[in-house]
């Protein structure tokens, strides 16, 4: 099921095109990524997403039916410049922002108290924001964007400040509620964490989309037929017809395999010509690789 | 609705319970009750010191009566000569000789008398010696010169002014009328002008720390930035209703409780000579009844709801500027100054418009200034107790939220705009080109 559908959005601010004519679609149970350099547009896409502006032109569709004023209360939106009110104590801080989500007290309490247990704050209820560390403060503000089990999360740049402990934390829980059906759009630019997470992705370039689809499917549409062939002894190795060696080192080398021509035909060949093959695989191109790439050209 | 209740409730709830708020708010009613106390007592200070000062008479200014002692200053008439007198001063039995000369003519007006000491005197005691002095010239001359006392004394006249209608039924007012109206309307206008400046800078603080913070991006992917904004206004607006009734209730509690602290100063005049120069103690009881039975007189039915509705409106009109201007700037502290300048010039020239209002309600300038939207919530409380025409206060109250309404709604278009600007310096160019920004 569709869970987000954005038609040809563009959005500018006094003449600046921040967003020019943006698509996709997300389903539901997803994690999405969507990312972009520095400045490429993606606040902007978010910000139209969680209804804080508007789009100047195309539409938006949330659970089948236009971005109104209930959509707020079915998506949870963690920006990547972090704040609480400083003054407020944990408890009721998270209170009042469940609360604002459309939460009864008594549900947002139980939800509060689910929360707090999970995460083993619960003694932090009366505590001051200002008087836990920052980490701690990240863990609050999760909670404050999940509280309301919203269909959509949209998390930007999650983990940025964050020990490996927290960061693995949040990571497992975000697995957690997408296998419980809630569709996450990840926003960053950390690629590892991209192919760690995400399924499918958005590239977004100077306000446009330059690429989208399934991880797996955008490695396999940008590998350019390297393999790396680990074998007991690289040195008279000859694959003539077949390619051209990249890279060579004792046991393991790093080859191109020409058009036309099957990993199997090279494979055979190898075993045929007496090689001892302990490792064949294909190497495919890292997301960070063809972020760059498509970036770069697109510019 | 229910999130701006929700908002409102932070804002009012958080703002209340706080210690500083509470302290504040008891405290500033004491805090200015004590003021009042240690004033008056270091304005009927008297220098505490005794004096005894020995009095030569050589003129027989008092035949015989004696000076007139008070609390701190002791009188004794010597029948000795000046210089006996000096001597036994200078021997420590006296602090001071006050020699009265003879007089050697009585149609004149100027009449030197001589204080030997080696302390100086205090100028409180020295004026209600010459006071006394006076007095006791005076009786003495009105007997020597074989004058009428009753007439001398009639020659000086008080003029009472009494304000009365034309027609038979109309309003009579007392003649101290006008000082109670203008009393109650410099106060009412001072409480705006202070209510404004006060709760508008809380608004404006509170929105540029919440986009600094970076909280309001949270808020805003749950709520409207207008609801936001509006939310805000309304909470600190009722912590301000809520501190001004506090204050109402406790000042004239206080005051009350004071009036029991300070002494009645002493005017260095006895009673009986109060009665004997006119001004009688009764008199001013009589002027305080007076000027209550005005306070009672005045028509509170229509003041107390219209400075409601002024309080409200001037608050709003305000407030929302100081939001807009709160959401514009961010850490710069000297920003925000360059453009709360603006805003708190139309204040202060209402603040001023306000004396000339209280002095001459239903001049030129006082009319049209208190229906002028934005003076009206500072001048029309002044002209209120005097009872301007319907149609002026009508006009104003009508224009006054027409004005509201379009600040409010262009405040929370920079608002929207500016509380997700960051780093851009705000100018007021720049606001303006936020107000044209779509709002889809």
């Amino acid at each position: 099921m569709e869970v987000l559908r954005i038609e040809n959005i563009a959005k500018s601010y006094s003449g600046k095109e921040a967003v020019r004519g943006v698509s996709f679609t997300i389903n539901e149970g997803t994690i999405f990524g969507l990312l972009g350099p520095n400045g490429a547009g993606k606040t902007s896409i978010i910000r139209i997403i969680t209804t804080i502006t508007g789009a100047d032109t195309g539409s938006v569709h949330f659970c089948g039916e236009p971005l109104n004023e209930h959509s707020p209360e079915l998506i949870g939106y963690l920006p990547e410049e972090r704040g609480l009110y400083k003054k407020m104590k944990v408890g009721e801080h998270l209170l009042y922002l469940a609360r604002l989500k459309g939460l009864s007290r008594q549900k947002a309490k139980e939800a509060l108290n689910y929360w707090m247990d999970r995460f083993e704050i619960a003694d932090w209820w009366g505590k001051r924001v200002d008087e836990l560390s920052k980490g701690m403060q990240q863990k609050i503000q999760f909670i404050s964007t999940v509280i309301h089990e919203p269909k959509l999360l949209i998390l930007d740049e999650p983990f940025s400040g964050l020990d490996p402990i927290n960061t693995n934390l949040i990571k497992s829980e975000i697995r957690r509620l997408r296998d419980e059906g809630t569709t996450i759009i990840f926003s960053t630019h950390r690629m590892e964490q991209v192919e760690e997470i995400c399924e499918e992705i958005a590239l977004i370039s100077n306000g446009k989309k330059v690429l989208s689809g399934h991880v797996d499917e955008i490695k396999n549409r940008f590998k350019e037929n390297h393999f790396e062939v680990e074998l007991s002894k690289a040195e008279n190795l000859d694959i003539s017809g077949f390619g051209e060696i990249i890279e060579k080192d004792l046991n393991r080398v790093k080859l191109h395999l020409d058009e036309g021509k099957t990993s199997s035909e090279l494979l055979l060949h190898l075993l045929n010509k007496g090689h001892q093959v302990t490792a064949f695989r294909e190497i495919l191109p890292t997301l960070n690789e063809v972020f760059i790439k498509q970036v770069n050209a697109k510019n | 609705m229910n999130k701006l209740w929700l908002i409102i409730q932070r804002e009012y709830l958080t703002r209340v319970t706080k210690k500083s708020f509470i302290i504040a708010t008891l405290i500033t009613p004491l805090a200015m009750g004590i003021f009042f106390v240690v004033v008056g007592f270091i304005m009927s200070y008297e220098g505490g010191e005794e004096l005894n000062i020995g009095v030569v008479d050589e003129a027989g200014v008092l035949r015989g009566k004696s000076f007139g002692d008070d609390n701190t200053t002791f009188f004794t008439t010597l029948k000795i000569p000046l210089e006996e007198a000096k001597a036994a001063a200078v021997r420590g039995d006296y602090d001071g000789i006050l020699a009265i000369p003879p007089i050697a003519k009585m149609e004149i007006k100027k009449y030197t008398t001589y204080y030997y000491s080696d302390g100086s005197l205090g100028l409180d005691k020295r004026m209600v010696i010459q006071k006394r002095l006076r007095n006791h010239y005076r009786d003495f001359k009105i007997e020597e010169l074989e004058l009428d006392k009753e007439k001398m004394e009639s020659v000086d006249v008080e003029i009472a002014f009494q304000p009365e209608p034309l027609k038979e039924d109309g309003e009579k007012e007392s003649s101290m009328g006008a000082y109670v109206k203008a009393g109650i309307g410099g106060a009412l206008s001072f409480v705006m002008y202070m209510a404004v400046f006060i709760y508008g800078m809380m608004v404006m603080r509170s929105v540029s720390e919440e986009k600094v913070s970076r909280i309001v991006e949270v808020m805003i992917s749950s709520v409207k930035p207008f609801q936001l904004m509006l939310g805000k206004i309304i909470g600190v607006g009722a912590v301000g209703l809520t501190q001004v009734t506090v204050w109402a209730i406790l000042l004239p509690l206080i005051s009350l409780m004071v009036s029991f602290f300070i002494p009645v100063p002493d005017t260095g005049v006895d009673p009986a000579q109060m009665a004997a120069a006119g001004v009688d103690q009764e008199d001013i009881i009589y002027q305080f009844t007076l000027a209550m039975n005005e306070l009672g007189e005045l028509n509170w039915l229509m003041i107390a709801p219209m400075f409601l509705i002024f309080f409200l409106g001037g608050y709003f009109l305000y407030a929302s500027m100081f939001a807009a201007v709160g959401s514009a700037v961010g850490e710069d502290t000297g920003e925000s100054q360059s453009l709360t300048i603006p805003i708190t010039i139309p204040i202060i020239i209402a603040f001023y418009i306000m004396f000339v209002a209280i002095r001459a309600p239903h001049s030129t300038l006082a009319i049209w200034a208190s229906i002028f939207p934005l003076f009206s919530p500072i001048v029309m409380p002044a002209r209120l107790a005097f009872d301007p025409p319907f149609w002026q206060v009508a006009l104003s109250v009508i224009l006054l939220i027409g004005t509201v309404i379009f600040f409010v709604w262009l405040s929370g278009r920079i608002y929207r705009v500016g509380i997700l600007m960051y780093g851009k310096k705000a100018s007021f160019k720049e606001l303006a080109k936020w107000v044209f920004y779509s709002s889809k």
